[in-house]
């Protein structure tokens, strides 16, 4: 095996290896049990007094999705103000500007979102203080309430008949204080080692070796690197994110936020079935997601590394493979299992533009977001999957002669109801948007915008139409990462996928707690031989096909119109 | 399945016009709109209606009219399907209904006009028809019961054949709980008053017809649950097909609104969708085929979910009644006298108990000297009975204590052999009886109960389905849990009285489990009610038959067994025609959208993997392929797909590969065939 191929291994078993304890960890934390950050309690007590919570008192779903969706709305109005005004605040070295309204709409609502979808590059576009103080801030808290979710729906399938999720500000907190927090100050140090700047300090200058002078940003970015990938927020300090030299310095530093951003979607499975005390149905969900993964990965890898067909053609060797838009220092092997994992888990950050991944490769990136559940964002993945696995239950269920049931409740009409919803949703979110920026573009190409829809795309035909969908579905995924070559900083971009990111943010979660919340509070039935077993091989072979013909059936012709039509005209 | 099929062809000459007709008045938008998925395709036939009379007046821009025509014509006939689908249920459950129901129409009734009528206590006839609730009438021997009933006064042999297809008659006597007649029947000797107990047009067969019919069907919780999914993989193919347009004006592709009609057609589950309702009748009808008459549908789905079956030990696990297996003379009796001692003490001996020891003695009675012999009947005091003989001597039998006493007042002891086979019958689940000839113990009869043949496979088949089984009966808790351990039961309620039953049901449905038991007695009532499925039997009491949400016309008590199977082949073939009908679209797919792209993007011709004709043909091919294929299925709707209790997850495994591997592949063939033959007219 060659030594890209061996990198990409050994980084996916040792994020696996990392993943098992930290997950038997998070499991442990949240029953209540003793751990080794005990010494955060303090600190939590602190927190609680001062907010006057009482973290005993459980929580309803509705509770707890009513205090999730509070403080989130609170944030929203807070970096929408602070970026509106950010040019009159301190920490701005370089004297970058407020940003426009609509902008700062969007870049609040992404980053309260976990998108991290940038409308604008964030070393003119941001000060030090935003960088910090919304930006950083808010990958924190969107990771943490993505984890609190998570383990929502954990207390609603851990207990026989409940009413209690949880209480959100407990979960929130400790999601916080006792995992992303220590983990983030860890990677931080190490980034900074790696020579990442953490300084305060506004543009430096250097002299090329032509003579030129460069400005070159800077800015305290090691810590914000470290939560971007730990909390699969993705948003870059610089803008061109990873593939940036400060960002990502070396292909240790490439590794390690490769770790770091599949590290928790995946501990939070393992935390599943240590925290539910039913470790097969995590190991099969695990294993599924696996499969899910190494379906997108090994051809979209295989298509990188075997270079363009059109560049072959006109005599050009490429032995490193397809290399446009790829950082030499990370190769496509590399390039080509960040994209992917990227794209799956909802991070979006990006050590190569998926703009020149070959065609197929980048419908897999788009597959990767369409399907939002091959191990998914922090704490939301799982939730993405619970919907899928309500519906193969409830098909599953019926197939086996049985009304539908999943760990002893009933799914009935209220629960398909949402789940049917969800899965909806995305799908009007994504090609809704889609087709009403395909309408602008042909119908109105020349209206009277700032940005006339006519020079929205840098590229025609196929591959344009894979840049506007590739934005929907970035940002309903609330992934993050661009088809570049978009003009997408203006009123209609800014303004549609603000809206797409927050529905597609918030619905799935409301929905997948509300079932779990639901469900809980049915009388429980055990077990019987007859009983559809949700932790099989079988069951999660059920789900898989579920998620595929789903995925399949909803965005076929987008995928033909865009990457298929593209590969097949190559 | 029942040994009383009746009208077990699929389709019948005459049930089928009549449901073709039917298709057709269910075209109504009134009806049309309670299946939401067949609703759209029917607005569909509507739009493209619109479009060939639009093409008709001149336009260009919509490809030939023949073309749209055809599309219109079969998108109509898909529509039409679905509504045979459902018409052949309802008229299969209804034909079904009303053969059990003509045998008592106009019967004329022997009606006692009561007080305050000119004469108290005049019979007049009348007929059936005008009989009401709390009427009396009249039945003698060879009379038609004219309506269902409690008999009030009076016992009467009664040949229910027509209604259970069972030829031996059966006794119904007033009080207790074989008191209930059904109209249709026929009484074969002795006079019985009767009480009617329903209102005209409002016996269960009558409410069963109802539900049949749709007047008063209602859906299903788990078929609403079941089309709110269908309904939203319609909306989102909906979605599919609205943005299709900008997408194609992007890519300068003009797509007729035939092309966008067949494709959203072609991919919403139609299969599915309009096979529903029927697969929801055809489970109402198969358990009226097995002699159930359910009084909803959801109870007919609430059996497949069933976890815990309370079943009577007599008649449902051991044949009726005891029998006598074995002789255990005491010592120094020789086999032969002891044999003939006990045949001549159950020579007058009339319960099946006292047959079984004739005929396991082989002696023929006739020879045996009894002239001039005094019989003594069996009383509750005496607790024994026997013969006694001219001869002076006086034989008994009876339960160990009783002729104990018997022996022990003569100054006899038991002897030692006799005390402990008594005790070794006991435990073993017999029942001893103990002989005496002139007060002196001579030795023991073993009864045994006999366990049905094949009982212990079906409940072995239960417990593969995951559903326990639970003995109920009268004999002590030692007798009990030696029948249950060689029946294979897995839970028993010995000593049962008619709370027990009941407690056992709560405590069961606590524990989250769906419970369901079969009756017959008032005392049962109470029981049925509280039970998920309660199933009475049709010769029970009027409260028993009210209480339950089942009616066994057959009284058998394994028919529970049956009931369960139903339930669940109703929930797997829901289950596995939608993974059928969604696997369905991927070719839908392969066909249809190559087709729509061709003309502008020429390299699409590489998904068109099927290698379809033209984009015409390709697209007539799929839409004849998503009609056809209802009336196929309409047959597996009907019948059900076939349970197999191998475990839930090997029934998923298989259900997939079937419906779900298969429904990927059956397509691609099939739109294939239909292409090669659209072909030679395109």
């Amino acid at each position: 095996m060659n030594t890209e191929l061996i990198g990409v291994v050994v980084t996916f078993l040792l994020t696996v290896l990392l993943a098992f304890p930290l997950g038997k960890y998070i499991a442990k934390m949240f029953a209540g049990e003793r751990t080794i950050t005990d010494f955060m309690n303090p600190v939590e007590r602190f927190i609680y007094r001062i907010s006057g919570i009482d973290p005993k008192k459980g929580m309803n779903w509705k509770e707890f999705l009513k205090s999730m969706l509070a403080i989130n709305m609170l944030w929203l109005f807070y970096a929408f103000f602070l970026l509106l005004n950010q040019s009159h605040l301190p920490l701005n070295p370089d004297g970058n500007p407020n940003m426009t309204p609509d902008l700062s709409f969007n870049t609040a609502i992404s980053f309260l979102v976990n998108c991290n979808l940038q409308h604008y590059s964030g070393e003119s576009g941001l000060t030090y203080f935003t960088q910090l103080f919304v930006i950083t801030f808010l990958q924190f808290v969107s990771a943490a309430t993505g984890i609190a979710a998570a383990v929502a729906l954990f207390n609603g399938l851990k207990h026989k008949t409940t009413d209690n999720l949880g209480n959100f500000w407990d979960i929130f907190t400790k999601s916080i204080t006792r995992i992303l927090l220590p983990l983030c100050i860890v990677m931080a140090v190490i980034m900074a080692f790696n020579g990442s700047p953490a300084s305060f300090d506004g543009k430096d200058t250097i002299t090329t070796l032509q003579g030129d002078t460069v400005n070159v940003s800077r800015g305290p970015a090691a810590g914000m690197i470290a939560i971007k990938h730990l909390g699969t927020n993705g948003g870059g300090w610089f803008g061109a994110n990873s593939a940036h030299p400060l960002e990502n310095p070396n292909y240790v530093t490439n590794m390690i936020e490769l770790i770091a951003q599949v590290l928790i979607p995946i501990a939070m499975l393992f935390a599943l079935g240590f925290y539910i005390k039913r470790k097969k149905f995590a190991y099969v969900i695990f294993g599924i997601m696996t499969v899910g993964m190494l379906f997108l990965i090994v051809p979209t890898m295989n298509w990188e590394m075997h270079g363009n067909p059109e560049i072959a053609k006109m005599g050009i060797l490429q032995a490193t493979g397809a290399m446009e838009g790829k950082e030499v220092r990370f190769g496509p092997a590399a390039s080509a299992y960040w994209s992917i994992v990227t794209t799956i888990i909802s991070t979006g950050s990006v050590n190569s533009m998926h703009d020149s991944s070959m065609p197929l490769s980048g419908m897999m990136q788009m597959l990767g977001m369409l399907i939002n559940a091959f191990y998914g964002g922090c704490g939301v993945g799982i939730l993405n999957y619970y919907i899928y696995i309500i519906i193969a239950v409830f098909i599953g269920g019926l197939m086996v002669g049985r009304t539908p049931e999943f760990m002893g409740h009933k799914v009935e009409a209220r629960e398909v109801k949402i789940a049917a919803l969800v899965t909806l949703l995305s799908a009007f979110l994504i090609k809704g948007g889609t087709a009403l920026a395909a309408y602008y573009f042909v119908k109105h190409g020349n209206a009277d915008w700032t940005v006339q829809p006519a020079n929205w795309l840098n590229n025609p035909g196929n591959h344009g139409f894979s840049e506007m969908f590739y934005e929907f579905t970035s940002s309903n995924a609330n992934n993050g990462s661009g088809f570049e070559g978009l003009g997408d900083n203006n009123i209609f971009w800014n303004v549609t996928t603000g809206f797409v990111l927050i529905l597609g943010r918030f619905l799935p979660i409301i929905g997948p707690i509300a079932i779990a919340g639901l469900l809980a509070k049915k009388k429980f039935i055990p077990e019987s031989s007859g009983t559809l077993k949700v932790d099989s091989l079988t069951f999660g072979v059920l789900t898989f096909a579920i998620i595929i013909i789903i995925t399949a059936l909803s965005y076929f012709p987008p995928l033909v119109l865009g990457p298929i039509a593209e590969y097949f005209s190559l | 399945m029942s040994k009383h099929n009746r009208n077990s062809k699929l389709f019948e000459g005459s049930l089928v016009s009549g449901a073709l007709k039917q298709s057709f008045v269910k075209l109504k938008p009134g009806v049309m709109l309670k299946n939401p998925v067949m609703f759209t395709v029917y607005v569909g036939t509507i739009i493209m209606m619109g479009v060939c009379a639009w093409i008709a007046s001149g336009e260009k821009s919509q490809g030939s009219l023949a073309y749209n025509l055809t599309i219109t014509i079969i998108l109509l006939v898909t529509v039409l399907f679905a509504n045979f689908a459902e018409a052949i249920a309802e008229a299969r459950g209804k034909a079904q209904a009303d053969s059990l129901r003509k045998t008592r129409e106009d019967t004329p009734a022997k009606k006692v006009m009561t007080v305050g009528d000119m004469y108290v206590n005049e019979i007049k006839l009348v007929p059936s028809s005008q009989l009401v609730k709390g009427d009396m009438f009249i039945c003698e021997t060879g009379d038609i019961i004219p309506m269902d009933g409690e008999i009030v006064q009076g016992l009467a042999t009664i040949d229910e054949s027509a209604i259970t297809g069972e030829s031996a008659p059966v006794i119904r006597e007033a009080g207790g709980d074989k008191s209930s007649v059904t109209g249709g029947t026929k009484v074969l000797s002795d006079r019985i008053k009767v009480r009617v107990t329903t209102e005209p047009g409002e016996s269960f067969l009558d409410k069963m017809i109802a539900l049949v019919e749709g007047a008063s069907r209602q859906k299903t919780p788990n078929e609403i649950a079941l089309t709110i999914l269908l309904a939203s993989f319609t909306i989102i193919f909906l979605i599919v097909c609205v943005t299709l347009k900008p997408f194609a004006d992007y890519a300068n592709t003009p797509i007729t609104i035939a092309a966008f009609v067949s494709l959203y057609v072609c991919l919403i589950p139609t299969t599915i969708g309009g096979l529903l309702s029927a697969i929801g009748i055809a489970g109402m009808d198969r358990a009226l085929r097995a002699n159930v008459i359910t009084k909803s549908g959801k109870a007919v789905e609430t059996a497949g979910d069933l976890d815990t079956l309370l079943l009577d030990k007599t008649g449902t696990i051991t044949i009726g009644n005891r029998k006598a297996t074995n002789f255990y003379p005491a010592n120094g009796i020789s086999a032969a006298s002891f044999t003939e001692a006990c045949a001549l003490s159950s020579i007058a001996d009339e319960t099946p108990e006292g047959k079984s020891i004739i005929e396991l003695s082989k002696l023929d009675v006739k020879k045996l000297h009894t002239d001039g012999a005094r019989f003594i009947e069996f009383t509750a005091e005496t607790r024994s009975s026997g013969i006694d003989l001219p001869s002076g001597v006086k034989i008994r039998k009876g339960a160990f204590d009783s002729i104990r006493n018997l022996a022990n007042k003569a100054g006899n002891s038991v002897p030692q052999e006799t005390a402990d086979k008594v005790k070794d019958i006991s435990s073993n689940g017999g029942t001893p009886l103990v002989v005496s000839e002139n007060n002196k113990v001579i030795g023991v009869i073993e009864l045994q109960d006999i366990i049905k043949p094949g009982i212990q496979e079906r409940f072995e088949r239960l417990r593969k389905m995951g559903v326990k089984t639970v003995m109920v009966t009268g004999d002590n808790p030692l007798t009990a849990k030696y029948i249950a351990e060689k029946a294979g039961v897995d839970d028993f309620i010995a000593e049962a009285k008619p709370e027990d039953k009941m407690n056992y049901i709560k405590q069961e449905q606590q524990g989250g489990k769906l419970v369901a038991m079969m009756g017959d007695g008032t005392n049962d009532a109470p029981a049925l009610a509280q039970a998920d499925v309660g199933v009475a039997m049709n010769s029970g009491t009027a409260a028993a038959k009210e209480a339950g949400n089942m009616v066994d016309l057959d009284n058998d008590p394994t028919k529970l067994i049956e009931i369960v199977e139903i339930g669940k082949q109703l929930l797997m073939t829901r289950g596995t025609l939608t993974t059928f009908s969604i696997a369905n679209d991927v070719a839908k797919y392969f066909a249809i959208v190559p087709a729509l792209f061709i003309a502008s993007i020429p390299a699409l011709q590489a998904l068109n993997i099927m290698r379809l004709h033209s984009p015409e043909s390709a697209i007539l091919s799929a839409v004849i392929f998503n009609a056809i294929i209802i009336p196929m299925l309409i047959p597996l709707a009907l019948k059900g797909v076939a349970y197999k209790p191998i475990g839930a997850s090997a029934l998923l495994r298989r259900n997939l590969l079937i419906y779900g591997l298969g429904g990927v592949i059956v397509p691609f063939i099939g739109i294939k065939l239909i292409d090669l033959a659209v072909a030679l007219f395109v």
